[in-house]
């Protein structure tokens, strides 16, 4: 009979493993279905399998739900308009090759959600804005949206992803979603080592772990959350500003599996409502919301030849996120805090121009904003008797956040899509230093697969990209459930066969559990034993030497060459203490595993901030003895290996390249 | 703004060995005690690590005995306040209570359909085998956008 430290070992294969439950990984589930239908008319039966270590429902970033669609193309606008904002705002260093097909395919994401029942803001003949239940005609029949920005338009949203998952899940069908098993670790192919044909995991309900074999897998579990030392350290330190559960799980895995990650120097450092992490994207774009420094002077425009230190990313109409932030730090740093955000005069403002009915409904939308993805926000309102109308709110840069589909292009260096120009030979001077096995060019293969033979990512896990937010992940999902279809019609014969052994594998993953159970009876007390370290303090650890070393808060986000090499050791050490980790349940089995992903994509992260010798992102880090952007030299890509066996990274170049014209934004 | 359980109101959903709030925390945080032995309440839910809890609410909302809410976190916000929701099938009611006693109280629409009636491929045409390789999903809904192909300029 299974027991806590005994588990029950459950072996299954099937053709494509769907590690994930988010937007991504439901838009594979919605897409497969008639493709897995179409390879049966030709003589290939594929199974499909979903595991999600939380329950679709309410998993991965959308979980709470959200206030606004932030990609919505719309017919009046050019993918290639949207491929050269995700590139100024992360500046200048992106794959226009996977903006633009994310671009061109993502507006039928968001229509199926309106299908679905979510319900979308419209605009009447009139001008005057609608909630998404008013019955105004749908988007794809020409309704007109509520933009609150160039890309974003406004939803009522607190069931999204409620609705995404209903589709996702009866597309694949219940019995082909595992819930609450937590996938820790892929496995290698025997035989190929640079191709995946397992994965491993364990049921946080039950004493069960699970060993699955496949042909193709697709690799969507979130972002990194947490390896900095967050801003509220006390029971607020759940209230991340991305979902707390988001633990590096899609980097680390896919980096010890052999995957090339791309820009995991670059990170988010979101400028939100102070404490809450409420979105100020409605404040800013539709209720044209100021934010000032302490004396009530407006930073952007105080600061703006600040902007002239960074041609060209800082000249276009919209300026890179992180140069707002950069304008912002400087009020922080000489002591003119706090950053405020205006609502007052912008509420007021408004009352001004809109219709009485609107005006009616502006209190509303202003808290339905936070109501619909970040309640807690609105508790810190009430309970520091903040209205908008009649007090202003506090602004604040976050910790850093590593992150793929928001303002943000860490990840994994996948293949695009061959039809827009993309190059297929390696261009870069440095060429020579690329480790041999590794593809050249953009696409080597199937849209969306990594360079490991049969991994698939999307989501988060896409790197070098970025602003796909919830409805471009789900599309871009989408597009790797039909290659995954192609590249299991292509393998239809190939038997995967693990590079470990169950019994090893078993062994790894229930490690901490041993290590308590060898070593509980030591000590009186069990959180404090020589011999083992709680999941907990080693999160500590962790997130001490990254804010401290790495460019957290405690620095005002400023490191150095002498400050990363005290990380660099620092975390080795760290790295090494990870396999004490104790485990007294399976729900700290889960938290000693997702410690484990932190701490690959915090050294994943710390060296490409080494390696990469200039600041590219000022306002989201600074290396202070590199303290420029250095357009000669690093705009390129920085990609990194990692190898499982020796445990090191290597870290070299990629050439950029622009397929489309960047310099629209400056005319 | 961690999510705290009403001893009065928690039934442990009747006895089942899963509560609702258990199968819907996305970060595994609420426990159901079975024989009191963790919090002194037998049969009733707890939230077994509340300085993780991202408060997303799915719990509170979730809660067939609206047994569930949430106390905003006591190292940052000044005591008094509560963001309680009732959740509907197509619509959500808000309750705002300041620390001042102003109450608020709003309602939103959050889908427009009805619960478990999306049919997700009904009306939709098959897949095309010869267009696996190109550019499009298996179904158009009006979204795919073309684009300019001078736009492309290395194509």
């Amino acid at each position: 009979m299974a027991e806590f430290g005994n588990p029950e070992i459950v072996e299954e294969e099937v053709d494509i493993l769907i590690i994930g439950g988010g937007m991504a990984a439901c838009g594979t589930a919605y897409e497969i279905g008639p493709w897995i239908d179409a390879a049966k008319k030709e003589g290939v039966d594929i199974s499909v399998k979903l595991v999600d270590k939380a329950a679709v429902d309410r998993s991965g970033a959308v979980a709470q739900g959200l206030s606004a669609i932030n990609t919505y193309i719309g017919p009046e606008q050019d993918p290639a308009d949207y491929a050269r904002m995700v590139s100024n705002d992360l500046m200048g260093i992106t794959r226009d090759d996977l903006a633009y097909d994310l671009g061109r395919h993502v507006d039928e994401s968001v229509h199926l959600f309106e299908e679905w029942g979510l319900p979308i803001w419209k605009l009447d003949e009139n001008g005057e804005r609608h909630n998404g239940a008013e019955g105004l005609p749908p988007l794809k029949d020409g309704g007109k949206p509520v933009r609150s920005g160039k890309w974003q338009i406004m939803i009522n949203g607190e069931s999204y992803k409620w609705i995404v998952a209903e589709a996702a899940k009866k597309a694949l069908g219940v019995d082909n979603i595992q819930e609450r098993v937590f996938i820790v670790k892929l496995v290698n192919d025997k035989k190929d080592k640079n191709r995946v044909a397992g994965a491993v995991g364990f049921s946080v309900r039950e004493h069960k772990l699970y060993v699955y074999k496949f042909k193709a897998c697709m690799l969507a579990a979130g972002g990194c959350v947490n390896i900095f030392r967050p801003r509220s350290v006390g029971e607020g330190q759940g209230r991340a500003w991305y979902p707390v559960w988001n633990a590096g799980s899609t980097y680390a895995m896919a980096a010890e599996a052999g995957a090339e990650l791309t820009m995991m120097e670059n990170r988010f450092v979101p400028t939100r409502f102070k404490d809450g992490y409420g979105p100020v994207g409605a404040w800013f774009l539709l209720f044209k919301s100021k934010a000032t420094n302490g004396d009530g002077e407006v930073y952007m425009e105080r600061n703006k030849d600040m902007l002239d230190d960074y041609p060209p990313y800082g000249q276009a109409a919209v300026p890179a996120s992180c140069l707002r932030n950069h304008l912002m730090l400087k009020e922080m740093r000489e002591g003119r805090g706090p950053i405020w955000m205006d609502t007052v005069t912008a509420l007021a403002n408004l009352r001004e121009t809109l219709s009485p009915r609107e005006v009616k409904h502006l209190e509303a939308e202003a808290w339905e904003d936070f109501l619909d993805m970040c309640i807690g926000q609105c508790g810190i309102w009430a309970g520091e008797n903040i209205e908008p109308d009649k007090k202003n709110s506090e602004l604040m840069p976050t910790e850093p956040y590593l992150l793929g589909s928001h303002s943000g292009c860490c990840g994994i260096w996948v293949s695009g899509p061959d039809d827009v120009g993309a190059p297929t030979t390696e261009e870069h001077p440095e060429k020579d230093k690329i480790p041999s096995h590794l593809p050249e060019g953009w696409n080597w293969g199937y849209r969306g697969m990594t360079t490991v033979t049969g991994l698939f990512t999307a989501g988060d896990g896409v790197g070098a990209s970025g602003h796909k937010f919830s409805s471009g992940s789900h599309a871009e999902g989408r597009m790797c459930a039909k290659s995954m279809v192609k590249f299991v019609m292509d393998n239809k014969d190939w038997v995967p066969e693990l590079d470990t052994s169950v019994e090893e594998l078993v062994e790894e993953i229930y490690r901490p559990v041993r290590n308590y159970l060898e070593h509980k009876d030591y000590t009186t007390a069990i959180d404090v034993n020589p011999n083992y370290i709680t999941p907990r303090m080693l999160q500590f650890r962790l997130q001490k030497i990254m804010d401290e070393y790495v460019a957290g808060v405690a620095t005002y986000y400023t490191t150095n060459e002498h400050m990363l090499k005290l990380a660099e050791e620092k975390l080795e050490m760290l790295k090494e203490d990870s396999l004490k980790m104790r485990a007294k349940d399976l729900h700290e089995l889960l938290r000693a595993w997702e410690n484990y992903h932190r701490i690959l994509t915090a050294e994943a992260h710390m060296k490409h901030i080494q390696f990469r010798e200039e600041s590219r992102y000022p306002g989201f880090y600074y290396r202070m003895d590199k303290n420029f952007v250095d357009e000669e030299n690093w705009k390129c890509f920085v990609n990194s290996v990692y190898d499982k066996e020796t445990k090191t990274w290597t870290c070299f170049k990629r050439a950029h390249k622009d397929l489309v014209d960047k310099s629209k934004l400056f005319k | 703004m961690p999510t705290f359980v009403r001893t009065d109101k928690c039934d442990g959903c009747k006895g089942q060995d899963k509560t609702a709030c258990m199968y819907i925390c996305p970060h595994d945080l609420m426990k159901l005690d079975m024989d009191g032995s963790l919090t002194g309440h037998a049969m009733k839910s707890f939230n077994q690590e509340p300085d993780q809890c991202w408060e997303c609410y799915s719990c509170v909302k979730i809660c067939p005995q609206n047994a569930i809410e949430a106390r905003p976190y006591a190292d940052i916000v000044p005591l008094g306040a509560s963001v309680q929701p009732l959740r509907g099938t197509d619509s959500i009611m808000w309750t705002i209570k300041f620390r001042n006693g102003t109450m608020k109280r709003f309602k939103f629409p959050i889908r427009t359909t009805p619960e478990g009636s999306i049919d997700p491929y009904g009306g939709k045409p098959e897949a095309d085998i010869n267009n696996i390789d190109k550019p499009g999903f298996f179904v158009q809904v009006n979204g795919f956008r073309e684009g300019d192909p001078s736009e492309l300029i290395c194509k």
